[in-house]
């Protein structure tokens, strides 16, 4: 061909350029509604994490106010230090602190500035050092939920006082201990060491902790060696034939099945059939263990099918048989993979709560033990969030739902 | 107790591991390497005959240790007690013996009662130990006899690699256990719930007010268990969540695949990653405390009703849970179509757009049709976001500010609380639970043959 027989450019028409600059422009919209769904996507997760972030925080610092308790012969009997009147020890001391104060009335509404279980904090410390006796303790208490709340700013004193949970008069002998340096606002370890409790400036997650740990342990131990045994018959020694196959596509549709039906499975199972108790670890890491083996061995599978085929074949040439070939080079060589899949499972356990509700791991725990025994009940670290929510300290949960948030992201 | 002989178990097989080995070794010093297995086979051959006898033995002791007591303890009970009594007055007979045995007594109990308590607990002791001695003798005489076959020539290998073998077939037959188990449990228990509600009334009725009374001293109401409202919740909320999700990922698929640098790519897929493995219960907060709150509050302010469990809070944010889900599915069908037929579009003079939307897309539907399937069904089993954001009241209605329910909604607040497998309030949960299992079912396999016929087509 040559150049003589090419036609000239055409030369641009008025139609032509109003086409090409509506399929220019068409291209352009497609590449904003691009953009925009984009933008869309990572703006919603900045807002989620924004407002998790937003309301959480506050929880990690708690406020305290520091308090010398007058412990008087009188309210307590050194012979028996358990059962001394710890109720007047707090109202006296908070008399001392605030010397204002004179009516009945308004001692037992100072006296509830600290927490409820001041008494019981006093207590403990007296008997574990009878020499306090006759002399004055001074302890740190967390203050009442309110004034926490007061303190943090979530409690705004601007609102108009017949709509606030704190009175003006309780927010001047807040300011008053504040003025005399009593208020402190250290990291709350209470969140971590505490349990459950009715009131939500000593309730902590340490129950919810302890069952979760649990609860994943018993997936963990399960899960793990079967999943991957499976998943080694599968790929490397199960014969290609109808059965394999029902095998295969059973497990590839058991991922998919809705968390909730595991939890019925466990209920009319676990808890129904086999007798097992409700709202135990155990119960709960097995339906968790039910629920990740089908992510497990799928995962195992493909990190066995990226083994290149020359280390088998190397294997078989050295005289080892299709075992040894397997456990001694073939898993080896694999393991990275399966360990990474497996994590992800049980991230993805640790965060699941659907079916541990139906199998009452939404239990109130206010003393977890630490047995080796899976000691019932124990609850799931997303369900302490049921009884704080009804005493108002919204700010616990949105911590939780941060914290959790974190361990799915260090994933 | 049971712990302990576990543990007990476990140091056996492992003593039974070294005796094995040792003999092993002994072979190895006389023999030579005229020997067929490697001493550890020796040892592991040993461990197993050990081992799992009596691990299957106290398993299986455990599970039945219950029922046979339970037998001996009924017909132990005086004839008066027992004549004519149905098999629930037994099983509360029993459970009275249980409690008393335990030291809980909530009345005064009567003399048979207390004397039945004490064989109880004298035979729950018996059985306990005769389970622990059952358990050592059979380790102590199959290491004995396991220790006998041990020979310089003796097959230990093969030995332990067909065991081996077996468990590792037992633990693959284990997830097929796992899908009988669920159909089997949720299809008995639905079989003793449409006894009680016909299976017409239920999948056709209109009216759900489920939270009758499980105890003789509850207040609650008389019971419907029409589950059309239910079921036109869900759609609503799946439909939402479906108006949110679809759009949003596959325009991000489209871009990151038409447009879209490495860079970008690098950035976006993993940020998305990110927002498939947020817990859904985080989701749910974010639903209840966030967008519930800012969707009455724009109703408020154009002055529209606005429920504050609104269907359009929880569908929305469920709809965002679910965007990942799409936008990679997507992206991997508009990838998995051959570069020449982009290539050919582009050489007829098409704009990316045009390539994109008359070749690409209709090209890459069906990947995408499956994808969007899957999603729905996770949608429609997604349980927390809706748990925590949408109402509890079954209502026939479609108005997505009103407050409407969903199943796994109904089949959490069903069972959490009083449960009772003879009263309908908790089998409807299971019947719930059955319907949801086969739709979501249905839309996997639809979803995944989709996915492969479009998969097969282009390979």
């Amino acid at each position: 061909m040559t150049d003589s027989t090419m036609t000239p450019p055409r030369k641009a028409t008025k139609i032509g350029d109003a086409l090409r600059r509506r399929r220019n422009a068409a291209d352009l919209r497609l590449r904003i509604y691009g953009i925009a769904a984009i933008t869309a996507a990572i703006g919603l997760l900045v807002i989620l994490l924004t407002t998790l972030f937003l309301g959480g925080y506050q929880a990690f610092v708690q406020t305290h106010i520091r308090v010398d308790f007058p412990i008087s012969a009188d309210n307590v009997d050194p012979g028996d230090p358990a059962d001394g009147n710890y109720r007047a020890v707090v109202r006296q001391a908070m008399s001392a602190l605030l010397p204002d104060v004179s009516t009945p009335a308004e001692t037992r509404a100072i006296a509830k500035i600290l927490t409820n279980n001041t008494q019981f904090f006093v207590r403990d410390a007296v008997v574990r050092d009878l020499s306090v006796i006759g002399g004055t303790l001074t302890l740190e208490v967390p203050a009442a939920d309110i004034y926490d709340q007061l303190n943090k700013g979530t409690i705004s004193r601007e609102t108009l006082e017949e709509n606030r949970r704190v009175s003006d008069q309780e927010i001047a002998w807040f300011d008053e201990l504040q003025a005399k340096g009593a208020v402190s606002t250290p990291f709350n370890w209470g969140l971590i060491f505490n349990a459950d409790s009715r009131f939500p400036e000593i309730a902590g997650l340490s129950g919810a902790i302890v069952g979760s740990f649990y609860a994943i342990l018993v997936c963990f131990l399960v899960a793990f060696p079967t999943g991957i045994a499976a998943a080694v018959y599968l790929e490397e020694f199960a014969p290609k034939n109808r059965w394999t196959d029902i095998v295969e596509v059973n497990i590839n549709n058991l991922a998919a099945v809705p968390s909730i039906v595991f939890g019925l499975l466990g209920l009319a199972v676990f808890i129904q059939t086999f007798g097992l108790p409700r709202s135990a670890p155990l119960v709960g890491g097995l339906v968790l263990a039910l629920m990740s083996l089908p992510t497990i061995i799928i995962v195992t599978r493909n990190a066995l099918k990226a083994v290149p085929p020359s280390i088998r074949e190397a294997g078989y040439g050295m005289g080892a048989s299709p075992q040894q070939v397997v456990m001694h080079h073939v898993l080896p060589q694999a393991l990275p993979g399966i360990m990474t899949g497996t994590i992800l499972a049980l991230a993805q356990a640790l965060g699941e709560t659907a079916p541990l509700l139906l199998i009452g791991m939404n239990a109130f725990i206010t003393s977890p033990r630490l047995a080796l025994w899976m000691p019932p009940p124990l609850c799931q670290l997303r369900f302490i969030f049921g009884p704080i929510v009804r005493n108002g300290a919204s700010l616990r949960v949105h911590l939780l739902a941060f914290s959790s948030c974190l361990h799915s992201f260090s994933s | 107790m049971f712990g302990y002989l576990l543990l007990a178990i476990l140091a056996f097989s492992i003593v039974a591991y070294f005796v094995g080995q040792a003999t092993g070794k002994k072979f190895v010093a006389v023999n030579g390497a005229a020997i067929h297995s490697l001493p550890m086979y020796h040892g592991a051959y040993v461990a197993i005959w050990v081992g799992i006898p009596a691990l299957i033995l106290s398993i299986l002791w455990i599970a039945l240790q219950g029922s046979v007591i339970d037998g001996l303890l009924t017909s132990s009970l005086p004839s008066a007690l027992t004549e004519g009594a149905s098999s629930a007055q037994i099983n509360l007979i029993l459970s009275e013996i249980k409690n008393v045995a335990a030291g809980r007594e909530f009345s005064v109990p009567t003399d048979e009662i207390r004397a039945a308590a004490d064989s109880y607990l004298r035979w729950q002791d018996i059985a306990r130990w005769a389970m622990v001695v059952a358990a050592i003798s059979i380790m102590l005489l199959a290491m004995f006899f396991a220790r006998t076959r041990l020979a310089p020539r003796f097959r230990a290998r093969n030995g332990v690699e067909q065991i081996v073998g077996w468990m590792m077939i037992t633990c693959a037959v284990i997830a097929v256990f796992v899908t009988i188990g669920i159909i089997g449990s949720l299809v008995f228990e639905s079989l003793e719930f449409f006894k009680m509600v016909p299976v017409h009334e239920f999948l056709f009725g209109l009216r759900w007010e489920p939270q009758i009374a499980i105890r003789a001293d509850q207040v609650a109401g008389n019971g419907a268990f029409g589950a059309v409202p239910v079921f036109l919740g869900t759609l609503v909320i799946s439909f939402i969540a479906m108006l949110v999700a679809v759009p949003i990922g596959i325009f991000t698929a489209i871009y990151l695949v038409e447009y879209a640098d490495d860079r970008l790519r690098n950035i976006v897929k993993p940020v998305l990653e990110i927002l498939a493995g947020v817990p859904t219960v985080v989701y749910g907060f974010f639903a209840v405390l966030t967008v519930a709150p800012a969707v009455r509050n724009a109703g408020n302010l154009l002055g529209i009703a606005t429920s504050p469990n609104s269907a359009l809070a929880a569908g929305a944010v469920m709809g965002i849970m679910i965007i990942p889900f799409i936008s990679s599915l997507s992206d991997d069908a508009l990838v998995a179509v051959p570069r020449s037929m982009r290539d050919g579009s582009m050489a007829m003079g098409a704009t990316r757009a045009e390539t994109m939307t008359k070749v690409l897309l209709p090209a890459a539907l069906p990947g995408i049709m499956g994808g969007v399937l899957l999603a729905l069904s996770r949608a429609i089993g997604e349980t927390m976001i809706v748990v925590m954001a949408a109402g509890l009241i079954a209502t026939l209605n479609i108005n997505p500010l009103d407050s409407v329910t969903t199943v796994t909604v109904q089949i959490v607040s069903l069972l959490i609380g009083d449960t009772s497998f003879d009263n309908p309030k908790t089998l409807a949960a299971f019947a719930l639970g059955l319907v949801l299992f086969l739709v979501t079912l249905a839309l996997n396999v639809i979803a995944l043959n989709i996915v492969r016929r479009f998969r097969e087509q282009y390979e």
